[in-house]
């Protein structure tokens, strides 16, 4: 039936068809409430623990704990998001949090471009092997560090602080890889003609590469940034004063102490999603978009 | 150690194009020929990448503990130990278990919705924010919502079965279940970064071949399978060996939302790792479990990389 209906391109281009995308189902009223539902009913499934969520966190904990599939059960409050503001180290986390991922994301930004265009335009002998071995660390899973990068912690006297927390992961052999794959593709007759002008190679890396870059430097900075807010296992262990944790850490140390105070946790949880819902919702168009241009997505 | 997920996307990626012909007048002697632009994450990566690599495989040939600073050279023992230990086995059971119940939704489910979004529906944006927000989440805050709606009494899962007047399950309390519980967090939490994959791969899809099977007059679901699909086969070759990987390393969700309980059957492989190391300090075994496991992620790698080289 929508073979005949997609078969003839329709001479009225629907508004709906967006740059040069084949409708799944064809370009029938019945295709599109179908395409229609499958996706509203997805996203009411993955939007639903949110809603759940927020609807717990809006709740007396008396009014939590009493039985009812409604997720209401009483007047709505902002009583558990005061509790956790007031009492509590959730603010001091949101600090740390902010703090660890904003100097991992700057750090490794900063040390990954100067990094991939060392490998990109350098001379330097042993280049090639340098870069083998950095792109082969791409293989290495994260967790393998994590009992002798404890232990040299130890031995460096650094257990406990923000260098211990931060430092481990500013090393992105990753980020350097697709930073340089990008800056093989720019062109050097524009660094050329800066070099003739007697730019020095810093001057040149940073007037004319970097501002070339800036999309995939963008995107780069909020894949780190998303994964050091996110990254759990190593602050994890590698911190025990609560003042120092970041707020994954945090959240899961408490969560036995919260225990039967679910409005309280889910007020806890939505404070530490919303800088990053923020961030996606201010880049969300960027984010798509890297995901190509990174060479994770395509072919 | 700031992305999980792309990690190990080397290995699809293409060989190195050799470098291009060297320009003809040498660039300007600036930074060293480019050797101090290197410096400074090179020495990163050897301090925190390259040594702690080389540390561990050292300890794991000792006797290392967490409590005492001297460690005697025990040879193979600890590996040996590790291939006799049954903690070890059960444990990389259910990882391979694991990683079988939740890679394959999460790249259906993914690809079903890239299809979806890029059918061109209004509302982009909406359905984009939908899939891909909780892959936003912290760890710990996956896992305490999820723990209210598998919470035995109160939470939604119960509360909905008892209102269809079902019997309640025990989503993290009855080992038959509790891993099936893990997997569907999972789906839900990292399903999104799959979807970007899917969505972008499809966004830069030539939209000639389609047009084409169209004026053949190809139907919908034909053009489907015969066009769209197709040139999707390498994504979905490495949205495949990216999630096989993430799974295999499957550890923050379960260790907060379970501990690996009830009775170990949802302590994976890392967890074990972790819990000789830190709960029990012994840091040289605990090294030797993990080079077992990395060992492990290698094969699985080259098997899935020669496994999608055969079928191009």
């Amino acid at each position: 039936m929508s073979a005949t209906a997609t078969a003839v391109r329709p001479r009225r281009r629907p508004r709906h068809r967006e740059a040069g995308s084949p409708l799944l189902l064809g370009h029938g009223r019945l295709p599109r409430l179908l395409t229609g539902t499958a996706l509203t009913v997805l996203a009411a499934l993955w939007l639903l623990p949110f809603l759940w969520a927020v609807l717990t966190s809006l709740q007396s904990e008396q009014d939590v704990s009493s039985s009812g599939l409604s997720p209401v059960k009483g007047a709505l409050t902002f009583a558990a998001y005061r509790q956790i503001l007031e009492r509590g180290n959730v603010p001091a986390w949101a600090f740390n949090s902010l703090l660890v991922a904003g100097l991992v994301t700057l750090i490794t930004v900063a040390v990954s471009t100067l990094a991939a265009y060392g490998f990109s335009r350098g001379t330097f002998r042993g280049r090639r092997a340098l870069l083998a071995v950095t792109v082969a660390a791409i293989m290495v899973p994260p967790q393998l560090l994590v009992v002798p990068l404890f232990d040299q912690m130890l031995m460096f006297g650094m257990v406990d602080t923000y260098a211990a927390i931060i430092l481990p992961q500013v090393v992105a052999p990753m980020m350097v890889f697709i930073l340089k794959r990008f800056f093989d593709g720019i062109p050097r007759e524009l660094e050329d003609a800066a070099r003739i002008d007697g730019a020095s190679e810093t001057r040149v890396f940073l007037s004319v590469v970097l501002p070339l870059s800036r999309p995939i430097v963008s995107a780069v900075a909020i894949f780190v940034f998303i994964g050091a807010w996110n990254n759990f296992l190593w602050p994890f262990v590698v911190t025990n004063d609560p003042g120092l944790m970041t707020l994954p850490v945090g959240l899961a140390t408490v969560k036995d102490a919260y225990g039967i105070q679910y409005a309280q946790s889910m007020a806890s949880a939505l404070l530490a999603a919303l800088p990053l819902i923020v961030v996606f919702l201010v880049f969300q168009r960027r984010i798509v978009a890297s995901v190509a241009t990174t060479g994770l997505g395509g072919s | 150690m700031t992305t999980t997920v792309p990690a190990g996307a080397a290995a699809p990626a293409p060989p190195e194009p050799s470098p291009p012909a060297p320009p003809r007048r040498r660039p300007a002697r600036g930074a060293g020929n480019g050797g101090l632009f290197v410096l400074p994450f090179l020495t990163l990566f050897g301090l925190f990448l390259v040594w702690p690599v080389v540390q561990g495989l050292w300890m794991s040939l000792t006797d290392a503990s967490l409590t005492l600073r001297e460690t005697r050279f025990v040879g193979f023992a600890n590996y040996a130990e590790a291939f006799g230990d049954p903690d070890v086995w059960s444990s990389l059971g259910n990882t391979f278990f694991f990683t079988a119940i939740s890679s394959v939704p999460l790249v259906l489910i993914a690809l079903a919705m890239a299809l979806l979004v890029h059918s061109g529906l209004a509302g982009q944006w909406v359905w984009r924010l939908a899939y891909f927000a909780p892959y936003l989440l912290p760890v710990t805050v996956v896992t305490l919502i999820w723990t209210w709606l598998y919470q035995p009494d109160l939470g939604f899962g119960n509360q909905l079965l008892g209102a269809l007047g079902m019997e309640p399950v025990g989503w993290l309390s009855d080992e038959s279940v509790a891993m099936w519980s893990v997997a569907a967090l999972t789906v839900w939490w990292t399903v999104g970064f799959n979807f970007l994959l899917y969505l972008a791969a499809l966004q830069s899809l030539p939209a000639t071949y389609d047009e084409a099977a169209a004026l053949d007059g190809a139907g919908a679901w034909r053009r489907l399978w015969s066009v769209t699909l197709p040139q999707l086969r390498r994504t979905t070759a490495l949205v495949a060996m990216l999630q096989v990987l993430a799974s295999l390393k499957v550890f923050d969700q379960i260790y907060i939302l379970t501990k690996g309980g009830p009775n170990g059957s949802t302590r994976p492989i890392l967890e074990y790792v972790y819990d000789v190391g830190f709960t029990g300090y012994r840091l040289g075994y605990a090294s030797a479990v993990s080079y077992v496991f990395f060992a492990i992620v290698i094969v699985v790698s080259v098997a899935q990389l020669r496994l999608f080289r055969q079928e191009d």
